[in-house]
């Protein structure tokens, strides 16, 4: 089983004369373990692209399936519990960390596992343990201003892995960092795919990064116009 | 996990500064609330204290506290003789203002008769007045000492006990001395003006033909002493005796021309009602106007929160919260805020109550009800800013 597919996928954003085609007919599938950017420049089309998966942006046509439940199938799908789906199955990273100023390093953590249902002793032990592996064991009790950019990534994706979900969506997660702590955070989620057994998909332009990936699909003007398969190819 | 304590115990600065303003604010509305209600107890508290079930006052006036009102004294003895009454007993009534250690010192005096009713209601210093003249007891709030002597008049009094808290309807202090005394703070002329007085009469009564000079000395006399006589009161109150018809009574004494005998209850409304109506309306409205504010007030604090917190709001969702989490969350923070600020009014006033120039009465249900509007004031102030919370996308969570 696939953890998403897409098909055929269509975004318009407006209608009539002001209808503007932001994506169309995506088509691909990405397995458990797999580690894929959406290689693109600006407006291209690949944050939209990751919004319709991320069951934040809902498609205009074509269908998404994301661990074998269909969530769009020419819209959003019927009885489809957005933000259930989006708390069980998926997890996000962002360019800018979006961790939760007034929180803890942990309970930024802690607050993904509550919301999904997690008692809070649960919450903390589950959140100490990811934190520790993520060599953050010593921050826990810090807030966000005290972290440095790459620590606060790594909280993030700490937060993003917390309920163990299916599909972890990346948006450019190494713009705002370094170039070592850029690496470290590829390397991170490199790693996390194959331990965790979930697909991450990464939208980037960066392209000093795309030899971290498994596989490589090229979007330009709202068309994924190439797919670079980093595995075969190695 | 209690979002919204997180996020003011992470801005605990801004909250606490912010709900301190709040509680000034609130301090102030309970205040408004305490000086209503002064009024009231200051407007009763001779009527309270002299226990009387009946007033009796000049014919169409108010009675004393309202208007002029004029009676001689020995109407008493007609009043005592009515069926049904027990005690009757006269008062006089008079707001003074002297100098005392270069400031204006204004206190409402009351003249009464030692053997009757309507004296200090208790004594908490010093002792009560024994001797017919120049003897006064005190009200604290004149911060007066036993022993000290005041010039009222013609004469010197001196201090010889202390009373409670006992003041006129305009919030003046009360001092008592004997009746007597009263009448002749009130009405007794210096040595010059009697005898100016009296040149008068003669040159008038001389200007008669018709009288003879030992007739027009005999009038002279009489004329004179009817002038300089002080046997005149405000009131004449009276107590029934247990059983009495209150109706009857006064339906007997209004029989008679030149009286008007009042009720308590009518005495209570003319006070409450005719006295401190307008003032009792601007504190309301000033109290209405201020919880409009108040409400404005928080309304603006929780939806500029709301604005600071729209990136969190919007990873929130993306993250898949619940809008239950999202909402508990601003309403949280708004009630707490309330509350607080609450409780910093209420402290406020708790410490500084006792120091303002007029009386404050707080009532616990007057607080409770206070407390009640604050919670709701809150709830609905936080609408305004769950409602941009609702609004906010989860897209917002992504770009730079």
């Amino acid at each position: 089983m696939y953890a998403i597919e897409v098909d055929n996928l269509t975004k318009i954003y407006g209608k009539g004369e002001t209808a503007v085609t932001a994506l169309q007919d995506a088509r691909f599938k990405v397995r458990p373990g797999e580690l894929v950017a959406i290689l693109g420049p600006s407006g291209s089309g690949k944050t939209t692209l990751l919004t319709c998966i991320g069951l934040i942006n809902e498609p205009t046509h074509g269908t998404v399936v994301i661990d074998g439940t269909t969530v769009a199938d020419d819209g959003w799908h019927s009885g489809i519990d957005l933000k259930r789906m989006r708390r069980e199955k998926l997890g996000f990273i962002f360019q800018a960390h979006n961790l939760i100023p007034f929180l803890t390093a942990q309970e930024n953590v802690m607050i993904a596992l509550e919301i999904n249902g997690l008692t809070r002793n649960d919450a903390k032990i589950r959140s100490v343990e990811l934190l520790n592996a993520l060599n953050l064991g010593h921050r826990i009790n810090n807030y966000p201003t005290a972290l440095s950019g790459g620590e606060s990534q790594r909280v993030a994706i700490a937060r993003a892995l917390a309920n163990r979900p299916k599909v972890i969506l990346a948006d450019e997660p190494t713009a705002a960092l370094d170039t070592e702590n850029g690496k470290n955070v590829m390397d991170l989620l490199k790693k996390l795919a194959v331990e965790n057994h979930s697909a991450i998909l990464v939208v980037t332009h960066d392209h000093r990064m795309v030899e971290n990936f498994d596989r490589i699909l090229e979007v330009s003007d709202g068309r994924i116009t190439g797919e670079k398969n980093n595995r075969e190819a190695g | 996990m209690n979002l919204a304590i997180r996020d003011i115990r992470y801005h605990r600065g801004r909250f606490i500064l912010t709900s301190i303003g709040l509680g000034l604010l609130l301090g102030v509305v309970m205040s408004m609330g305490g000086i209503y209600r002064g009024l009231f107890a200051d407007a009763l508290a001779v009527l309270d204290f002299t226990k009387a079930d009946i007033w009796v006052v000049q014919q169409d006036t108010n009675g004393p506290f309202a208007e002029s009102s004029r009676i001689p004294e020995d109407i008493k003895y007609r009043i005592q003789a009515v069926p049904g009454v027990a005690e009757a007993s006269p008062l006089s009534f008079q707001t003074i203002q002297v100098e005392r250690m270069d400031k204006p010192f204004r206190f409402f005096l009351i003249g009464y008769d030692l053997n009757g009713i309507g004296g200090p209601p208790e004594i908490i210093a010093g002792r009560g007045i024994r001797q017919k003249h120049y003897e006064m007891v005190v009200a604290k709030a004149m911060r007066m000492a036993i022993g000290e002597k005041i010039h009222l008049g013609l004469n010197d009094y001196t201090v010889v006990g202390i009373t409670g808290k006992v003041v006129s309807s305009g919030g003046d202090p009360a001092a008592y001395v004997s009746l007597a005394d009263a009448q002749d703070i009130q009405f007794k002329k210096d040595n010059d003006a009697i005898r100016n007085d009296r040149e008068r009469i003669g040159a008038n009564l001389a200007a008669i033909q018709s009288l003879s000079p030992s007739q027009a000395k005999f009038l002279k006399q009489n004329i004179a002493g009817i002038t300089e006589s002080t046997h005149t009161v405000n009131t004449v109150v009276a107590r029934l005796e247990p059983g009495a018809n209150l109706h009857e009574v006064q339906e007997r004494i209004s029989r008679w021309n030149h009286f008007r005998p009042i009720s308590v209850e009518e005495q209570t409304k003319i006070l409450t009602k005719g006295m401190i109506e307008k003032a009792r309306m601007q504190l309301g409205l000033f109290r209405i106007i201020l919880l409009i504010i108040s409400g404005v007030i928080i309304s603006l604090i929780i939806y500029t929160s709301t604005l600071d917190k729209i990136r969190v709001i919007a990873t929130l969702k993306l993250i898949g919260a619940q809008n239950r989490v999202i909402i508990g969350m601003i309403l949280q923070q708004s009630l707490l805020m309330g509350i607080l600020a609450y409780g910093i009014g209420y402290l406020l006033i708790l410490l500084t109550y006792k120091n303002f120039p007029r009386r404050i009465v707080l009532e616990a249900f007057d607080l409770q009800i206070l407390f009640v509007i604050v919670i709701a004031i809150c709830m609905i102030s936080s609408f305004v800013g769950i409602r941009k919370a609702l609004k906010v996308e989860p897209a917002e969570a992504l770009g730079g």
